[in-house]
């Protein structure tokens, strides 16, 4: 019966994180490249292990800060140079010192954003389901567990065989994910 | 006794992951509410009810239920708003600042302290808006379309005011919304309840600690510290120029800006330490928040302390040095002057009695150093006190001098926004972990990584 369900794919469990960045180097160099590691925190050295490539997220971060800044300054002028221009003095109209203030500040407003919702919207958060919460000991990968998925699309998956290799490198249980 | 080269330990107990989450996760989902959890929760309530109150009073009545009037127009409200928004800063500078300089002692208070950046700023705000008179066209501080075809006026340190503040409360709860996730994630996995299954769950958003997650959160993470670090200073600074771009003697001075920066971290960390001296007490945190975490703070709060001395004495010195006889004149009135109480209180609580921290004993006494903070945080009110009073009471023209006296509704106000902020404290450390238990995880495995080193 259990056999009969659409796989998603294994999920090997660790004690240390240790043991998770040795089995994680030895998976991926039996060529397996759909894999994922879910940590309770992020582990040195593990995202080189697992091949992952550097975020882009910085120069988005970057392009919404000079937006911000951008966008700010321009209202500014816009606002106090030609909507309504104000003569004071005849002090020059574009004040650039006292146009700093906010800019600045909406400068770090629209670059926070950027950081904190680019971050999840790279990540697909929020996303209330995910395949390996049908495990019941994966609770403990918010805890105190270290665990290894492979996803059964990757070319080399294979039931029996991957199952057999996350037991070799030294996982301590391996579970299958019903989809 | 070890020597006093080596700093004790950042963590006092031989810990695990299992236990480590254990204890903090603990204190939210099998300790429940507690007799005194209660009688805070109560006490901020209170508080609360009496600021609701004070501000019906005020909107029904109008602002003359205050004592503020011409020359006095900035009374208590403003006095009320420098202080909490100084307190707040202690909150960023411990989570960004101290991140960034990897300051690992950091990890076991910066959840609590960014909340208490949080709810400062909310207390804060709260204030210039009361202070419009009309709070109900508060939104005429902000650029949107209107039929009157007008602008604010970008030029006026209010109106940068208005995005200084906004920017840094959006950008705290961002902070500590985003360090959150992983500890919402791990109460959603451990709550035995469906109700805290759905309510954690819903906030974590689908957190599983995924690597992939990670990297980018970690990126996010350091890039928000990163934005918020020069935030923070921004922030007390344009507060500041609230005053120093006026032309009124005592408040235009060029010191103002680090100064207030300086006051702001000063009374910020004595604000921590008033929290959490009782905090380690009442939840057993000894293991977590230990003496060396108490000992930094003490050295941070006489290190800023003794930078807020100094402005104090360049602010007298150029009051003399100027040669300009209304800056005299307002530094002999507050010498001398009807509020003078204020000003010596000031130099008691703020440059006097930190100087005790400079002994050992003093700094590793938990009572002792809750008693100068509670000092610190009444002496810092009194400073804003002085700075927003003095200077309006008494200006150029003796004809047009006059005196502020505090209403009860001020008094009301002034402790009632205590409420505000005891009441959604208590509700924090009743509903989340007060110390972000994922990164505690990481120190954990670090001092592991250099004891096998």
């Amino acid at each position: 019966m259990i056999k009969q369900r659409p796989l998603w794919g294994l999920l090997a469990e660790f004690a240390s994180p240790d043991e998770l960045l040795a089995a994680a180097r030895r998976v991926r160099g039996a060529g397996y490249h759909r894999i994922d590691a879910c940590v309770p925190f992020p582990v040195e050295g593990l995202t080189e292990a697992l091949g992952f490539r550097r975020t882009w997220l910085p120069l988005l971060v970057l392009a919404g800060a000079l937006f911000g800044a951008a966008g700010a300054y321009f209202m500014q002028w816009y606002a106090m140079g030609i909507w309504y221009p104000l003569n004071v003095g005849g002090r020059p109209l574009n004040s650039w010192p006292l146009f700093i203030p906010i800019t600045f500040e909406l400068a770090v407003l629209v670059g926070g954003l950027t950081a904190a919702l680019g971050m999840l919207a790279l990540n697909q958060l929020p996303m209330p389901y995910h395949p390996l919460f049908n495990v019941p000991r994966f609770a403990r990968a918010t805890q105190d567990r270290f665990f290894l998925a492979v996803d059964s699309r990757d070319p080399r998956f294979d039931r029996a065989a991957t199952a057999e290799l996350l037991r070799s490198v030294g996982a301590a249980e391996v579970s299958e994910v019903a989809r | 006794m070890s020597t006093p080269s080596a700093p004790p330990p950042v963590l006092a107990a031989p810990h695990t992951y299992t236990s480590i989450t254990d204890k903090i996760a603990g204190i939210v989902l099998t300790r429940g509410a507690r007799r005194g959890w209660l009688l805070g929760f109560a006490i901020g309530l209170a508080l609360f009810t009496l600021l609701g109150v004070a501000v019906t009073a005020l909107l029904y009545v109008g602002i003359g239920i205050w004592g503020v009037n011409i020359p006095v127009a900035w009374g208590f409200a403003i006095a009320n708003f420098v202080w909490w928004i100084g307190i707040g800063h202690a909150g960023t500078l411990i989570s960004a600042i101290l991140l960034l300089l990897r300051q690992e002692w950091r990890q076991s208070i910066n959840r609590f302290a960014e909340a208490m950046t949080i709810f400062a700023v909310m207390c804060a705000g709260i204030f210039p808006l009361l202070h419009l008179g009309r709070p109900q066209f508060f939104y005429w501080l902000t650029p949107y379309p209107n039929t009157m075809s007008l602008w604010p006026q970008f030029r006026s340190p209010l109106v940068w005011d208005v995005f200084a503040v906004s920017t840094y409360f959006t950008i705290s709860l961002l902070f500590w919304y985003v360090g959150l996730i992983p500890d919402l994630a791990t109460l959603r996995d451990r709550s035995q309840s469906r109700i805290g299954r759905v309510v954690y769950g819903v906030f974590a958003l689908g957190w599983r600690g995924s690597a992939r997650h990670w990297q980018r959160y970690e990126v996010a993470y350091l890039l928000l510290a990163g934005l918020a670090t020069p935030l923070v200073v921004s922030v007390h600074t344009v507060v500041s120029f609230d005053f120093a771009v006026a032309q009124l003697p005592g408040w235009h001075s060029t010191i103002f800006p680090p100064y207030f920066v300086a006051g702001a971290i000063f009374s910020g960390f004595a604000m921590v330490l008033t929290l959490a001296i009782p905090l380690r007490a009442a939840y057993g945190l000894h293991d977590l928040i230990t003496e060396r975490h108490l000992q930094n703070m003490a050295k941070i709060l006489l290190v800023t302390g003794l930078i807020v001395a100094y402005g104090y004495f360049i602010e007298a010195f150029m009051a003399w040095y100027s040669g300009n006889p209304f800056e005299r004149y307002v530094l002999w009135n507050r010498l001398t002057g009807p509020y003078r109480y204020g000003f010596w209180g000031m130099l008691l609580f703020n440059v006097a009695l930190p100087q005790l921290l400079w002994l050992q004993r003093v700094r590793r006494s938990a009572v002792a150093l809750f008693v100068i903070a509670v000092c610190v945080n009444i002496g810092m009110w009194l400073e804003r006190f002085v700075i927003v009073v003095e200077s309006l009471h008494r200006d150029f023209l003796p004809s047009s001098w006059g005196m502020y006296y505090p209403t009860f509704w001020d008094w009301a106000t002034l402790f009632g926004s205590f409420g505000i902020f005891l009441t959604f404290f208590f509700l924090f450390i009743r509903f989340i972990p007060m110390i972000s238990i994922a990164e505690m995880r990481m120190l954990l495995e670090e001092e592991r990584g250099e004891a096998a080193a």
